[in-house]
């Protein structure tokens, strides 16, 4: 910090600086009199390049960059939750509270309340060796959430000083450290990491659990496991966003970081006040106190939306390795990616695929490789599921981010436009999604649920197959010169379509649905399906079958039957049985 | 950021909408000059980068009969800014916001950075009031609601003028709160604009229009600054003087082309179809600039109008702008030339504000269901279509028979009405029931039976 630097060139949200400097890449500055956050991220003999994170307007040269020393990051500490930040972890509501209703430059408040008093349970006491990770000391957070403040990860000693249990701020010091190389430190309630440094955890567990997120074709048909990668890709419309708030709203995950990356304002408004107002099926708690929302709406600057889904991903791993399970919802990488060529641009890299970076994929490798099940230095197990939306320009899937994404993802929820124009929704293509989790997380579903889940999906799966091979031929003819059979197998797929894929957000009923009950309406169709074939054997035709109006009645159990009352099921079935078999 | 104006005699290069100025101390980022030329004329630019002391302006007026000579260059040491005044409303302005009705200059009240600033999320009032425009395509099935940003994406030739005077025409009688429109034409034509100014005239309503001018003749550099200025000027009015203000940007194709022009002048990096990489950056810092905040009764709503290329909707323009817009309206050309109008490709078509806007307290509590299942009914016309494309539609089962009758009665009923035919709420959901009652009551499964039994073949 001995030398003053000045800027030299403005272009857009990329500033340089001429001369050697003593910079480092990837540290964090202060540019200009405003004090805009930026980031170095070029360095050669001539120039060291800035990416500056806020508005460069009314910037001039000559103007001071103030060098941090360290790399762009992120303070961890209780006080995030419920809390809604820009993409460099500014938080909103303090700088609205301070600012007013428009975003101004430059403004410095502490990411998290730095006056708040946190009642505080020590868990290290004088004279116990730590090791970084270990947890030093406890609060409650939220009603919900326990914070389990951890040691940093690089101090490893003895511990000299341990305070009592009681009240303290996140810069109170609460125990100190003789490390191992003689020096002595102080923790806090709260720590910095840098957010391109993924934090380190004791182990990489196998997955085995799925996230369970109340959506019956994505628990049924394209389970994402809890510590797994999921892409959902979708032209404009086709309820990327729905979706993810669905997912926030209702997956069973312990944590929940959803990022708004380069997406409408009024959406984060609605999650944001949706969040608040809605509770947690689970805990019966409002959403808010176990969700962090991050917020760079598409009109905020472009190099804070590149940081964005690095802060989150850095909160998401923070509550990790406190032992619990998070999920970070990431809507969408697609405008991350135009952020990182956009930059590339001002650079004048040389363009791969359609203007974006070379580095594309090995950027969004490295993100997605954040996910997993960990079991982490406390000795907890915790895990992150990354769900990460791709907006592809023209819905198009064969352009790079979603091609690239679709590598480093193994699950795929394909949303089409052509069911969103039917309103079908969740508009997910069951022929062109897919997961590979299913066969890791079969005996989850065998021992939790049922043993015949599995063997329901798969059911349930071929006949959706088979609709869509007789579609081929009865958009040619029409279906009245179908035989009766496969007239059959299209009446029960369009009750698995219609019944039991389609799903209505907003519903009080059908908006979530426990897992016992996908089983029990899976059940309820393929025993249908039996007995209309029975009954198709015995020479009824299909209109007769028709008639009995039980497929109508089917197709809107979902919302007929109480979530928790799945006992009404067995209604069905015994009307199905008695009703077919007196035909 | 003050300091003295400075002046610097001739420029050190000219190329395209660009001059480049060495030696210029103090200058900053997206400043304004003014370049005086030898014949007494005044030009104004900004600059747009910055290498040590050397600046690029980009001249609004474009750089036509400047040499290395003749020009003497101020630097205004402020950023652009639009002079703002309630004044404003049922003036008519230049693209950079001048006056050009020869009524004289606004007296300001007030003066803005036309480059605006994000609302911070956290201060937005997410929008819940619908606007009935009386139009019972978009009313039923994409309904407008104030604080949104819902663009018309059509093709050259067809009716969206049309379409978005009727809604300004209609929309303003809506309720008893005040309401202006923000009018910003980019690149259109004299007649065009000419079209517009008569019909809010017709419609007694020029007297809470405010119009920005770029016309098709008009220099580029300043297509770009238009929607800037106007939409400054609605967020002063909206937020500052509480109004409720409709802005119509047409047509943000020419924006988009103008920006591109600019950009390759610049010599930047093209993104796909040659647009710059920062297009979709640059036109969500247009359309997010709609919406309401905390402690202001007023709002800022958008109708952006953008000509499909081709009318091809994977275009970049059309693209990008659905990724940031809340929902689109897409007029469609087979309707058009069937005679339909508006001609509202339906299921294509979106307005994804108002699932909130709806239903029991705003409009009525079947709204959800009747457009739910209208538009899955429609969806299952178009397959009955295109088998009969193939089959020929004697061959249809007779399920099908009834559909392709609904499709045909539906276009010709529910979306077809008059330029000025302004149909109520009520109206037009009757007329939705009516149309579904064509089809039998087992196949609409959208709705629940409370529901059905209250209007389904019911004398509405």
């Amino acid at each position: 910090m001995s030398q003053t630097n000045y800027i030299y060139g403005i272009n857009g949200p990329v500033v340089t600086i001429k001369g050697k400097t003593e910079l480092k890449m990837m540290e964090m500055v202060y540019v200009g009199e405003n004090s805009l956050a930026g980031e170095v991220i070029k360095i050669d003999d001539e120039y060291t390049t800035i990416q500056v994170y806020e508005d460069t307007v009314g910037l001039h040269p000559g103007e001071k960059v103030i060098s941090t020393g360290a790399p762009m990051s992120v303070t961890l500490g209780p006080g995030l939750l419920g809390n809604i930040y820009d993409g460099i972890q500014k938080p909103l509501t303090a700088i609205a509270d301070e600012a007013g209703v428009f975003l101004t430059k430059g403004i410095s408040t502490p990411s998290i309340d730095f006056e708040k008093k946190w009642r505080t349970t020590m868990l290290l006491k004088a004279g116990d060796t730590v090791q970084g990770g270990e947890i030093l000391a406890e609060c409650d957070e939220t009603p919900i959430i326990k914070h389990r403040a951890l040691v940093p990860t690089d101090c490893r000693g003895e511990v000299i000083f341990a305070a009592d249990d009681g009240e303290y701020t996140v810069n109170d010091c609460i125990a100190k450290v003789k490390c191992t190389d003689g020096s002595v430190r102080e923790l806090t309630l709260a720590q910095k990491w840098p957010i391109r440094t993924p934090r380190p955890a004791k182990e990489r567990l196998p997955i085995t659990k799925p996230l369970v997120t109340g959506q019956r074709i994505i628990d049924t048909m394209f389970p994402v496991a809890m510590g797994g990668a999921a892409a959902i890709p979708g032209g404009f419309g086709t309820g990327k966003t729905v979706t993810q708030h669905q997912l926030a709203k209702f997956s069973d995950a312990d944590i929940i970081v959803y990022v708004g990356c380069g997406e409408r304002g009024n959406e984060m408004t609605q999650a944001l006040t949706e969040f608040s107002e809605l509770t947690d099926p689970s805990t019966g708690r409002p959403l808010l106190e176990r969700t962090i929302l991050i917020a760079n709406t598409s009109n905020m600057p472009v190099a804070a939306r590149e940081a964005s889904i690095y802060t989150g991903i850095t909160l998401a791993e923070y509550y990790r390795d406190m032992g619990y399970n998070t999920a970070l919802m990431a809507d969408s990488t697609s405008r991350w990616a135009e952020a990182l060529r956009e930059i590339s641009g001002r650079l004048e890299e040389m363009p791969a695929d359609e203007g974006y970076p070379a580095y594309l994929p090995s950027r969004l490798s490295e993100f997605y490789e954040r996910a997993g099940y960990f079991e982490t230095f406390c000795g907890k197990k915790g895990s992150i599921t990354l769900i990460g939306a791709v907006s592809p320009q023209g819905a198009d899937f064969s352009e790079p981010v979603t091609q690239n994404t679709k590598r480093f993802t193994r699950c795929f929820w394909a949303l089409d436009k052509s069911l969103a124009y039917a309103r079908h929704y969740p508009a997910i293509n069951w022929n062109d999604s897919y997961s590979e989790y299913i066969s890791e997380l079969t005996p989850w579903y065998e021992e939790n649920v049922s043993p015949y889940f599995i063997k329901y999906r798969n059911e349930i799966a071929s006949i959706l197959a088979e609709e869509s091979k007789l579609m081929e031929i009865v958009k040619l003819i029409g279906s009245e010169i179908l035989p009766d059979d496969q007239k059959l197998t299209l009446e029960i797929a369009r009750v698995i379509r219609i019944g039991f894929l389609q799903q209505n957000a907003l519903h009080e009923t059908d908006t979530y649905t426990p897992i016992i009950k996908h089983f029990r309406m899976m059940e309820t169709i393929l025993h249908l399906n039996e007995k209309s074939k029975e009954a198709l054997a015995r020479q009824i035709p299909v209109s007769a079958i028709l008639a009995t109006g039980l497929f109508d009645k089917v197709i809107k159990m979902k919302y007929d039957v109480p979530n928790d009352k799945p006992e009404v099921f067995d209604e069905y079935i015994t009307e199905i049985t008695n009703v077919m078999e007196n035909l | 950021m003050k300091k003295l104006i400075t002046e610097h005699i001739g420029l050190n290069e000219i190329s395209g909408s660009l001059v480049v100025l060495d030696d210029v101390e103090e200058a900053f980022n997206e400043e304004m000059v003014e370049l005086r030329l030898s014949d007494g004329s005044v030009r104004s630019g900004r600059i747009v980068k910055l290498d040590g002391k050397r600046a690029v302006v980009q001249v609004f007026e474009g750089t036509k009969e400047l040499s290395m000579s003749n020009t003497r260059t101020v630097l205004k040491g402020k950023p652009m800014e639009i002079a703002l005044s309630p004044e404003m409303i049922g003036r008519v302005f230049d693209g950079l916001g001048r006056p050009k009705d020869g009524l004289g200059e606004v007296y300001p009240v007030c003066k803005r950075d036309i480059n605006g600033t994000a609302i911070n999320p956290v201060s937005r009032v997410y929008p819940k009031n619908y606007i009935r425009t009386g139009i019972s395509s978009i009313d039923a099935l994409a309904t407008l609601i104030r604080g949104q940003k819902l663009p018309i994406f059509s093709g050259s030739g067809m009716k969206h003028n049309e379409l978005a005077v009727q809604i300004v025409k209609q929309a303003a009688v809506a309720d008893n709160e005040e309401f202006g429109i923000v009018f910003a034409a980019m690149g259109v034509k004299n007649d065009v604009a000419d079209y517009f100014r008569r019909s809010f005239e017709q419609a007694n309503v020029m007297n809470r229009v405010t119009m920005f001018l770029n016309l098709s003749n008009d220099p580029i550099i300043e297509r770009i600054i238009t929607p800037k200025c106007a939409l400054t000027a609605a967020e002063y009015l909206a937020f500052q003087c509480n109004m409720n203000i409709l802005v119509i940007l047409t047509d943000m194709t020419s924006y988009c082309e103008a920006l591109r022009e600019f950009s390759s002048s610049k010599g930047e990096i093209p993104g796909r179809k040659g647009y710059p990489g920062y297009l979709y950056s640059d036109l969500a810092a247009l359309y997010e600039r709609a919406g309401i905040v905390n402690g202001s009764k007023g709002s800022v709503t958008q109708i952006p109008i953008l000509t499909m290329p081709n009318d091809d909707i994977t275009h970049p323009i059309p693209d990008l702008t659905g990724f940031i817009t809340e929902g689109q309206i897409v007029l469609d050309r087979s309707l058009e030339t069937t005679g339909i109008y508006p001609p509202v490709s339906i299921l294509m078509s979106l307005s994804r504000l108002m699932k909130d806007g709806i239903g029991k307290g705003y409009t009525r509590e079947d709204h959800k269901a009747l457009s739910d299942q209208l538009f899955a009914s429609y969806a299952l016309v178009q397959d009955a279509r295109s088998l009969a494309s193939v089959i020929g539609e004697d061959e249809l089962s007779d399920s099908d028979k009834t559909l392709m009758k609904f499709g045909r009665e539906f276009e010709q009923k529910f979306l077809n009405q008059g330029e000025n035919e302004n149909r109520t709420i009520d109206e037009t959901l009757d007329l939705g029931w009516k149309l579904l009652s064509m089809l039998p009551r087992e196949s609409l499964d959208r709705v629940i039976d409370d529901i059905l039994d209250k209007y389904y073949g019911k004398q509405l």
